[in-house]
């Protein structure tokens, strides 16, 4: 089947999209982002969170199908080309990237953390925002600090 | 494998009619998986995404209807005050990536023992509201789970609503996993004091082939707490349930823990679960 979906902003069509394959398939193998990873492919992970109508999801649960028509942005569309986003930027200083396999996931799901704060989130809950987000070198103690780094320079210093 | 996309529940019903054989997909978390991990491949899915009346809940009297589409993120910030107990388990499930495209409806049509939002549905006496295009039927949820991931809905219907009814006491959801997030129930318990009628409701997950009430704990417990005079729990009594409700389940050893285990950890949280519901009972009424 074909599949009609606007991804980072730009109307796009997938064709031979077998009916149970999963957004994510489709982003990597059919539109060439290969920025979310495939890892677990059962939502435990988190490597391969996209937006979904500006909501974060596993791209891995969502069948190709039910994006018809709707709006995915993925971690190479939170900046424009060659710039990074402020959460892209607050990783690379904060060192917060090793492997850097969880990296895009984990930007995608902080960005919206960020997004959907009023300032700085606390400690408690970056963690929560982030449980779904499994990471195998960092410690995740780096990752925080990534997390605070940007939310303050997007949002201000905590009040 | 055909991807069928209705706009209109109108639309869905038929369509599940003429297809009996389609799986209904609503969030993907578990659906998704079956099919990513080749667990099993269905002849259809049928996206009910498009379908709106489905993201709608409302308030009927005592009763919330809370439709097939609404996601646990949505009732956690829409409904946990009216339903404390499901809100509860509804913070347990997956991450908010999961938590963001599930749903109520989702775990009930999966009907995996282990689903979190089963115990609090069986504490509070939730209905569920199938439909077909020969009509709507009211399951009570006791009614409907019929073994390890079955269900007695038809083949050719589909879950439109889940009606729990609107809190009148404490509600408390308890789960033992590896870590606080991320985890499929080892054992769960919820209870749900219902004090105008004197009435205690209890559900257990993933700790017998379908999700159960503890139908003896119930009556024992509501006898035994003081309901009018507020008298503090008995610690003997509170144990008492504890044990009550862990000779309801009947569990197995599996990957995620062995079956006396799980009873243990049943009597643990029950009793603490009750400590939790009487305190808050006991405390708002003297307050």
């Amino acid at each position: 089947m074909r599949v009609n979906v606007s991804v980072n902003g730009e109307p796009m069509a997938a064709d031979d999209v077998w009916e149970g394959e999963s957004l994510l398939y489709v982003l990597r193998e059919r539109l060439g982002l290969p920025g979310a990873k495939n890892a677990c492919e059962q939502g435990e992970c988190g490597s391969c969170t996209v937006y979904l109508d500006g909501t974060p999801v596993c791209a891995c649960l969502v069948a190709a199908g039910q994006v018809e028509g709707r709006d995915v942005v993925t971690v190479e569309g939170l900046a424009p080309a060659g710039e990074l986003d402020e959460v892209q930027r607050a990783f690379v200083e904060a060192g917060a990237v090793q492997c850097g396999f969880c990296t895009p996931g984990l930007i995608v799901q902080a960005h919206s953390l960020i997004e959907s704060s009023p300032g700085v989130p606390d400690d408690a809950e970056i963690r929560e925002a982030l449980a779904g987000n499994l990471c195998r070198c960092t410690g995740y103690e780096k990752i925080l600090d990534a997390v605070r780094l940007a939310a303050a320079r997007k949002n201000g210093p905590a009040s | 494998m055909d991807f069928l996309r209705p706009l209109t529940w109108d639309e869905a019903l038929a369509l599940k009619a003429g297809r009996p054989d389609a799986t209904p997909i609503q969030g993907g978390t578990d659906v998704m998986v079956e099919i990513n991990l080749d667990k099993g491949r269905p002849a259809a899915l049928l996206d009910l995404n498009p379908v709106t009346e489905l993201t709608a809940w409302s308030q009927e009297g005592p009763v919330l209807r809370i439709g097939a589409g609404v996601t646990y993120a949505r009732l956690i910030d829409e409904l946990g005050s009216l339903l404390p107990g499901l809100a509860q388990a509804s913070r347990t499930v997956g991450s908010p990536q999961i938590r963001n495209r599930g749903t109520v409806a989702g775990n009930l049509g999966a009907a995996s023992p282990a689903g979190d939002s089963h115990p609090p549905l069986l504490a509070t006496g939730a209905i569920v509201e199938a439909e077909s295009v020969r009509g709507t039927r009211m399951i009570p949820i006791t009614e409907f789970y019929a073994g390890v991931k079955r269900h007695t809905l038809e083949p050719d219907e589909l879950i439109r609503a889940v009606r729990v009814p609107v809190a009148t006491g404490p509600q408390y959801f308890s789960k033992i996993g590896t870590r606080n997030a991320m985890v499929i129930a080892v054992c769960s318990f919820a209870i749900a004091l219902h004090p105008e009628e004197r009435r205690v409701g209890t559900g257990i997950g993933s700790a017998a082939p379908t999700p159960r009430r503890a139908p003896v704990a119930e009556d024992f417990l509501a006898s035994e707490l003081d309901w009018e005079g507020h008298r503090p729990l008995d610690p003997e009594t509170a144990l008492r349930f504890g044990e009550m409700v862990a000779a309801a389940a009947s569990p197995i050893d599996d990957v995620r823990g062995r079956a006396d285990y799980r009873v243990h950890s049943l009597a643990v949280m029950a009793r603490r679960t009750l400590g939790w519901a009487w305190n808050e009972y006991t405390g708002r009424r003297q307050a």
